[in-house]
């Protein structure tokens, strides 16, 4: 049974994404969905322990062994990151997607349910794959799905914000494609671990050094690295809220994880950080990412997109973490995949329940929202508290592993410009705070209920873990170890 | 048993938990219009309810659960590899714990009004976390409840809720967040050069980990040049948020002081410093909470000379004068907002003769400023004497006599300008819009606070038994201390006498309260008034022409990121965006050849 769990995750949810279309009835969808988000939890759950007592599953699609068939590949890391993303859908499908802010009537929900499941489709597949050319092909289905999802949000600036994201998108595949192309031209094979053999003879010629580079930016598109961001406020802030939950929870992260693979399975550390010194490039990047996203987050007016912007900093730390090319930093960047997944998907969430019944995600609206909706606005504090790194939460444990990566470095420096980012951070936090908790309510604020119950609870749940893992490391900072480790080849 | 249900809980943590139940009960919500800083209507009774019962409960309980501590008792926990120890009892912790415990329940009557919950809620969170920091037994225990006293405490301001304590609150929030920042680095630098993250001493030895550490406390301890924030802040807080801020932050730093950095010599001249500069910015200031604040800031100096001084009868000193200045303090803080709730000003010079309508708050005044400035018999007597002596047992003769001359200073500052234009002086204007004497409640937390204040200085042997060293056959009351201080009050009395006759003659001048006043607001700060003006005028075409360049730097930074057309915050044309893939690329391209120029 175990063995056939790699296809079965990937399989489940592309089968399951016709049959809503299929059902139709807007309420039967949500929980046909909703239970596929769960059993492919389970699936992932399973495959994570199991790959951490007996290593590596190797599946080979259609007995067709690899390196002439397609292999799907799955060790900690791919199950790690594959828990991830079912977990977060399994959080924010039943939340729904909020009737009011869809751009479609209700008896065509079924199709956002329907884009939904192949957007987590192509999530896994990505995840799963040890085949370079399907990453490429998961790449594309993760982005459709994504075009149509964003594509939905109230409003025609969600049409603009689709179609920029599908150039960009689509000029990111690309890359990605002639660098697959490049290295299939070299090598002869699309399966990664065969590729990264037969890549060892030709490493210094240019083809490759060019390969890699469409790899890089491509991915770097993908994952909203800056200077190549643009796409992701936009999309964030004109997609409907759980949209932007579920997207900034899972797909930056998705392709975070292709470009570590690239990285360190394919290229191989020697390469990009010996010969290419890819670090040079990478790590001002970060660093850039993340005062630049800070700052413009703190001059945002409108919720979603402060968020968004915080969001492109926070990537940085990930960026910045794969590029200290050490276990330690390594870890530190994908402890804070994780992490920031929660709070920031926690955080959209929140929004979503703050607009849904505001009608507005501006800042200035949300004016004394603390009196009307308490736990909502306790629900933002603690996310937020969790994004400055405040100990307790899980955004601290993300930095003090990366602060532990510089110092061990040596890079004193780098570790004060982590500290001082996060200083950063306490004002586009604090400032929403404020306006939530010390402004005088407005008319809009004053007519306003709180949220349901069904819409509170998936946000406490993702809120609160942030809290639980803030506290409870073992098993975040282990896995994040192993998966490091093996990403490494250490393992 | 008992003791074991107390060992299973860090101090501080009772405060810090139970002020999260108070919104849970059920209670009266605050005047709409956030009046008179969430205080319950001036006339009329008001029930203390179920959040007042809770609120007097918590500092109890918490008391209670400290004392059932053994000395010596620690817990230890690993975290992530590293061995952190979130408990320490020994005994220079526990008078710290103790006073902070009397000082949350003074607060706490004196807040009994206050329907502001969240005012009460951030008091209670905010004397938790000061609580948790002095118990902490490693450097990661005290970051965190170090910045939580930060994070707590800024509510109390920003409870004003109004523009002004909007920016206040945020600048305030910056500098201790900063502080935080600076010694969570310090830490880091600590733990990578010694292994470890116990917080015993540490020394100014060179290391850049000891001085970020050193830097952290020096700015809640309002060191010269890193002080503006307390005069900055304190006064801008809520009436009841200056009597809770004004016992913990700073009081917790001269702790962490007395624990990472006794007996560092450089403290001696700081401290010195931080007793003698306040005295000129007190004497010429007119809101008389920012008087206090500066006075504030001119006792710690005395701590943080004794912390410098090291020895243990400067160490005792120090947590003495801690212990005697929480209790002083707030009570002045405390009459000040009693004279702010009912007049609705502390401008000294809009107040006068109130008390004819607040004889009681008169007179707790008299005696709060008869204890800071140290009167035989009051509780400032018997703790100062302790640091003037260690300063001059260990040959510290030029720093004993800054303190005599700073001593002299808190008289005229704090011991008379304060209850002399508030209370007496010329009758304000305002004098028949007041409606009489403090809320009952403030009158209890004052009266126990001025008890206090006398019981100390009469009987000083229970606070001797708390200190953290032997007390040995010290004493206060021997000939030497009365007649010293004596002398120096008689003398500084005299010298005010001195110009009041002086003040006498002038035709013009002829009533006693413009004599005095003159005497106050005009011959003391007209000689200094007159240094500083030129000091400040340079300082200030400085700092303008500096600020300018600043401001028009900031404007074109923000313009580059505020919303609008073409700035950083907008949608890019996606010409522009693939433009810069195109970028991106080019400088891989440039990388990976400077890399294979240079490997």
């Amino acid at each position: 049974m175990n063995a056939h769990l790699p296809a079965l995750q990937v399989v489940l949810p592309l089968l399951a994404a016709p049959v809503c279309v299929l059902l139709r009835n807007r309420r039967v969808v949500g929980v046909w969905a909703t239970l596929i988000a769960w059993a492919s939890l389970a699936i992932a759950i399973t495959m994570l322990v199991h790959t951490m007592e007996h290593g590596t599953i190797s599946y080979a699609l259609g007995g067709w062994e690899s390196p002439l068939g397609i292999e799907l590949r799955v060790d900690v890391a791919n199950a790690f990151l594959a828990t991830i993303v079912t977990g977060i859908a399994s959080i924010v499908l039943p939340y729904g997607p909020g009737s009011a802010t869809l751009a479609i009537p209700q008896d065509r929900q079924y199709l956002f349910y329907t884009a939904f499941l192949l957007c987590m489709t192509g999530l896994l597949g990505m995840s799963v794959t040890g085949d370079a050319f399907n990453v490429f092909v998961f790449v594309e289905i993760t982005s459709l799905s994504s075009y149509t999802l964003i594509a939905l949000g109230k409003g025609r600036r969600a049409l603009t914000a689709a179609f920029s994201y599908l150039v960009m998108g689509t000029i990111g595949g690309t890359f990605i494609l002639l660098a697959i192309g490049l290295c299939y031209q070299m090598t002869g094979t699309l399966n990664m671990a065969d590729m990264a053999l037969r890549l060892q003879p030709v490493m210094g010629t240019r083809t490759v050094l060019v390969a890699f580079g469409f790899f890089v930016v491509g991915a770097s598109i993908k994952l909203a690295l800056f200077p190549l961001h643009q796409w992701m406020p936009n999309a964030y802030t004109h997609a409907p809220s759980v949209v932007s939950a579920f997207l900034s929870a899972t797909a930056t992260k998705v392709s975070y994880f292709v470009l570590v693979r690239v990285v360190f399975t394919i290229f191989g550390a020697a390469y990009v950080f010996g010969t290419v010194h890819f670090e040079w490039l990478l790590m001002p990047l970060s660093i850039a990412a993340m005062f630049v996203g800070s700052i413009a987050a703190m001059y945002q007016t409108h919720i979603k997109r402060l968020l968004a912007y915080s969001s492109m900093a926070q990537i940085g730390y990930m960026t910045l973490g794969l590029s200290m090319n050490s276990v330690e930093g390594l870890t530190g960047g994908l402890v804070h995949l994780f992490n920031h997944g929660l709070m920031k998907g926690g955080l959209f969430l929140v929004v979503a329940n703050i607009t849904f019944r505001l009608n507005s995600s501006k800042i200035q609206d949300m004016a004394g929202l603390a009196r009307k909706m308490p736990w909502t606005t306790l629900a933002f504090a603690v996310g937020g508290l969790s994004l400055i790194g405040v100990p307790g939460t899980a955004g601290f444990i993300s930095k003090w592993y990366l602060v532990q990566a510089a110092l061990m470095k040596g890079q004193i420096w780098l570790a004060l410009l982590i500290l001082m980012s996060s200083l950063l951070a306490v004002g586009y936090v604090w400032k929403v705070i404020e306006v939530m908790l010390l402004k005088p309510p407005t008319k809009r604020v004053e007519n306003t209920t709180p949220a349901p119950l069904r819409m509170i609870w998936p946000v406490w749940v993702m809120i609160g873990s942030t809290v639980v893992f803030g506290l409870w490391t073992t098993w975040t900072g282990t896995v994040a170890e192993v998966a490091a480790e093996t990403l490494m080849g250490l393992r | 048993m008992l003791e074991n249900i107390a060992a299973s809980l860090p101090p501080g943590l009772i405060l810090l938990f139970g002020a999260l139940l108070l919104p849970l009960l059920p209670g009266e919500s605050p005047p709409a219009d956030g009046s008179a800083d969430g205080i319950w209507p001036l006339s009329g009774k008001s029930k203390m309810g179920m959040r007042g019962v809770l609120m007097l409960l918590l500092p109890i309980l918490g008391l209670i659960q400290m004392w059932l501590l053994p000395l010596g008792h620690s817990s230890d926990v690993e975290l992530f590899g590293y061995a952190l120890q979130p408990v320490r009892v020994d005994r220079l912790s526990r008078i710290f714990g103790t006073i902070f415990h009397i000082a949350a329940l003074i607060s706490v009557i004196y807040s009994l009004r206050v329907r502001d919950t969240l005012q009460n809620l951030s008091g209670l969170a905010y004397a938790g976390a000061a609580i948790g920091a002095v118990f902490a037994g490693d450097l990661i225990t005290l970051f965190v409840y170090w910045e939580l006293t930060a994070l707590t405490s800024v509510f109390l301001i920003w409870a004003r809720r109004t523009n002004r304590a909007a920016r206040v609150g945020m600048r305030y929030l910056i500098v201790q967040v900063l502080s935080g920042v600076l010694l969570l680095a310090g830490t880091l630098f600590h733990y990578a050069d010694t292994g470890s993250l116990a917080f015993d001493l540490l020394s100014l030895d060179g290391s850049i980990g000891h001085l970020l550490i050193f830097l952290a406390f020096g700015i809640k301890a309002a060191f010269p040049m890193l002080h503006s924030w307390l005069e900055d802040s304190y006064p801008e807080a809520t009436i009841t948020g200056t009597v809770w801020m004004s016992a913990f932050t700073t009081k917790m730093a001269i702790y962490a002081l007395a624990r990472g950095f006794a007996g560092t010599e450089i403290l001696i001249p700081i401290g010195a410093a931080m007793t003698a500069f306040p005295v000129f910015y007190a004497v010429i200031e007119n809101d008389l909470r920012r008087v206090l604040s500066y006075s504030l800031n001119n006792q710690l100096g005395f701590m943080v000379v004794g912390v410098g001084v090291g020895t243990e009868l400067a160490i005792n000193g120090a947590a003495a004068h801690a212990f005697a200045h929480i209790l002083y303090k707030g009570l002045l803080f405390m009459t000040m907002g009693a004279v702010l709730l009912r007049a609705g000003t502390v401008k000294g010079s809009d107040l006068g003769g109130l008390w004819r309508k607040m004889p009681w708050t008169t007179a707790f005044c008299v005696i709060g400023a008869m204890a800071i400035s140290a009167f035989p018999l009051f509780s400032g007597f018997v703790t100062k004497s302790m640091i003037l002596t260690a300063a001059a047992d260990e040959g510290y003769t030029w720093t004993f006599l800054i303190l005599l001359f700073a001593s002299a200073g808190v008289l005229d500052h704090s011991g008379i300008k304060i209850p002399y234009f508030a209370f007496f002086a010329h009758d304000s204007k305002l004098l028949p819009k007041i409606s009489g004497e403090a809320p009952r409640n403030m009158l209890v937390a004052m009266a126990i606070a001025a008890f206090l204040c006398i019981a100390i200085g009469v009987f000083p042997a229970p606070l001797y038994a708390l200190l953290p060293y032997d007390v040995g056959d010290y004493s206060a009351y021997d000939l030497t201390h009365v007649v010293t201080q004596t002398q120096l009050l008689l003398g500084s009395a005299a010298a005010f006498v001195f110009l009041q006759k002086k003040g006498w003659y002038p035709a013009e001048l002829r009533s006693t309260v413009l004599d005095v006043d003159w005497v106050y607001r005009k011959l003391l700060p007209g000689g200094l008034k007159a240094t500083y003006n030129a000091i400040d005028k340079g300082a200030e075409r400085t700092k303008a022409a500096v600020g300018r360049a600043v401001l028009a730097s900031v404007n074109r930074f923000g313009q580059f990121f505020r919303p609008g057309d073409r700035s950083f915050g907008e949608p890019w044309p996606s010409g522009e965006t693939a433009m810069w893939a195109a970028v991106v690329l080019v400088a891989y391209l440039v990388v990976s050849i400077v890399s294979s120029q240079v490997g």
